[in-house]
């Protein structure tokens, strides 16, 4: 579904990403691990046809993104730090919005079950500025899932939330997978990201280091090899 | 959790996942924008952070600019079209300062940069939204200007320039705003970028203002309106061709 092959980017002299090659399956869900400016979000980034990549090539359904970067968009959804939520909205209007722009059919009753489903549907008419950190996380979500995406791209979901709102994230999470969609994320969170992933991959300085299904991995013992990838 | 795990029809009923993304509905040009245009205006009802302070700004500076030129009747009605255009154009440029600063500032830029309808639609929704936030305060200054200035100024053809005037500068304000929101200094590098591309709309919008307050031959400011309007085709299409490419990271 998601083909990555030898990408790179750099910013000015500095590469970014050099040379990454990574497929995700139909249905897969792959959790991509890595240190702070291993290029994890510029990777996700450029999934999300929202950067150019320097080289390489990336292919979304078996569309280039090069070429058919406005198709590719419309069956993907984004969750990442940011919200992408307007403040000065309500939960509703803001989903009435985002339905508006991804020519959503029959917006009105696909709005009322996002919302059910992320537990906001009592919360619609309220203004998002007054919602916590974690409802407004679950509400990106119901926002990135209101075209019916066939890829979803998580960027550090959990981020900012404390541990009762990252697990009924990850309840969200799980369901979205569930559907059958395919689903590239990146994490700082290895216990969480090894929970929910089919296979996982350690992007370092700019490579991919390690990339195995998560059958092969031993739960308790991924730590240290974390560690090991990451600082080998 | 049913309805959002739910296995996505296209997806699974379809021989293969490309069709499913070419199955995908898009929204046309016109409608994204105007989702946008409802979105700002919606937004700026309840938060009120733009329109409020361009009219108190607007009316400052017509207040200021009444006292410190201490003019007989003759001269305030010579100067009134500038004084009036100047008063606009500050305006105007505080309010495609935040343009897309607000989009930004709050995250929400990618949000509209990931949807999946020509780009385009993001400046047209941007452009009409700021024009009608600065026909708005216009509304406003117009009147009061009027009773400072002791001029009448509800003359069809004079407002008529006004509209097409304020069009021109928000196009290019629009299309240089976006340009400008990634850089450090976007605030001052806007006005920067803004004030010499658009000297042509606004010399000529000054110049028709003036010949209109004055009573002077429509033939002697024609080609002056006509400069105007020219103005805001070419950017209309320069805006049209070029914003993709703004906006790319």
């Amino acid at each position: 579904m998601i083909e990555i092959n030898s990408l790179g980017k750099s910013f000015g002299h500095r590469p970014v990403l050099r040379g990454v090659d990574l497929s995700v399956a139909k249905g897969e869900f792959v959790t991509l691990f890595g240190p702070n400016g291993a290029g994890k979000t510029t990777l996700l980034r450029i999934v999300a046809t929202l950067m150019r990549p320097t080289v390489g090539r990336v292919q979304v359904g078996g569309f280039d993104l090069a070429s058919h970067a406005h198709i590719i968009r419309s069956a993907l959804g984004v969750v990442s730090h940011q919200t992408l939520l307007y403040n000065d909205l309500t939960a509703e209007e803001n989903l009435r919005f985002y339905a508006r722009m991804y020519a959503v059919p029959e917006s009105g009753p696909r709005i009322d079950a996002v919302l059910e489903q992320v537990g906001l549907a009592r919360r619609r008419r309220e203004l998002v500025r007054t919602f916590s950190r974690g409802m407004q996380q679950r509400l990106a979500i119901a926002r990135a899932v209101l075209h019916k995406p066939a890829v979803m791209l998580f960027d550090e979901p959990h981020s900012g939330l404390d541990q009762d709102a990252a697990a009924m994230l990850d309840d969200v999470l799980k369901a979205v997978a569930a559907g059958g969609r395919t689903v590239l994320m990146t994490t700082h969170d290895l216990t969480r990201g090894l929970a929910l992933a089919d296979r996982v991959a350690v992007l370092r300085r700019g490579k991919i280091a390690f990339n195995q299904s998560t059958v092969e991995i031993d739960a308790a013992h991924f730590t240290e090899m974390y560690a090991g990838v990451v600082n080998g | 959790m049913d309805n959002i795990s739910e296995p996505l029809q296209s997806v699974s009923t379809l021989p293969d996942v490309s069709a499913a993304i070419v199955k995908t509905p898009t929204p046309g040009t016109l409608r994204a924008a105007f989702a946008i245009v409802w979105k700002d205006i919606a937004a700026e009802l309840r938060s009120k952070e733009i329109v409020t302070a361009l009219i108190v700004f607007s009316l400052l500076v017509i207040v200021i600019f009444n006292f410190a030129l201490q003019l007989d009747r003759t001269a305030r009605e010579n100067v009134a079209a500038g004084v009036l255009w100047v008063t606009f154009i500050f305006a105007a440029t505080l309010g495609l300062n935040r343009t897309f600063a607000s989009e930004i500032d709050r995250g929400s830029f990618d949000g509209l940069l990931l949807a999946p309808v020509d780009r385009s639609a993001i400046f047209f929704g941007k452009l009409i939204s700021t024009f009608v936030f600065i026909l708005l305060v216009e509304l406003v200054v117009i009147p009061v200007f009027s009773v400072l200035y002791g001029i009448a100024l509800f003359e069809p053809l004079f407002l008529l320039v006004v509209v097409l005037g304020t069009l021109g500068y928000a196009i290019v304000g629009t299309l240089l705003a976006a340009m400008a929101v990634h850089t450090r200094a976007r605030e001052v590098m806007l006005p920067v970028l803004l004030f010499p591309v658009s000297l042509p709309v606004v010399l000529a919008a000054v110049r028709v203002s003036q010949g209109l307050l004055a009573g002077v031959e429509w033939s002697r400011i024609s080609a002056a309106f006509s400069l105007v309007v020219t103005y805001n085709v070419i950017f209309l299409a320069i805006a049209y061709m070029t914003f993709d490419y703004l906006v790319e990271e």
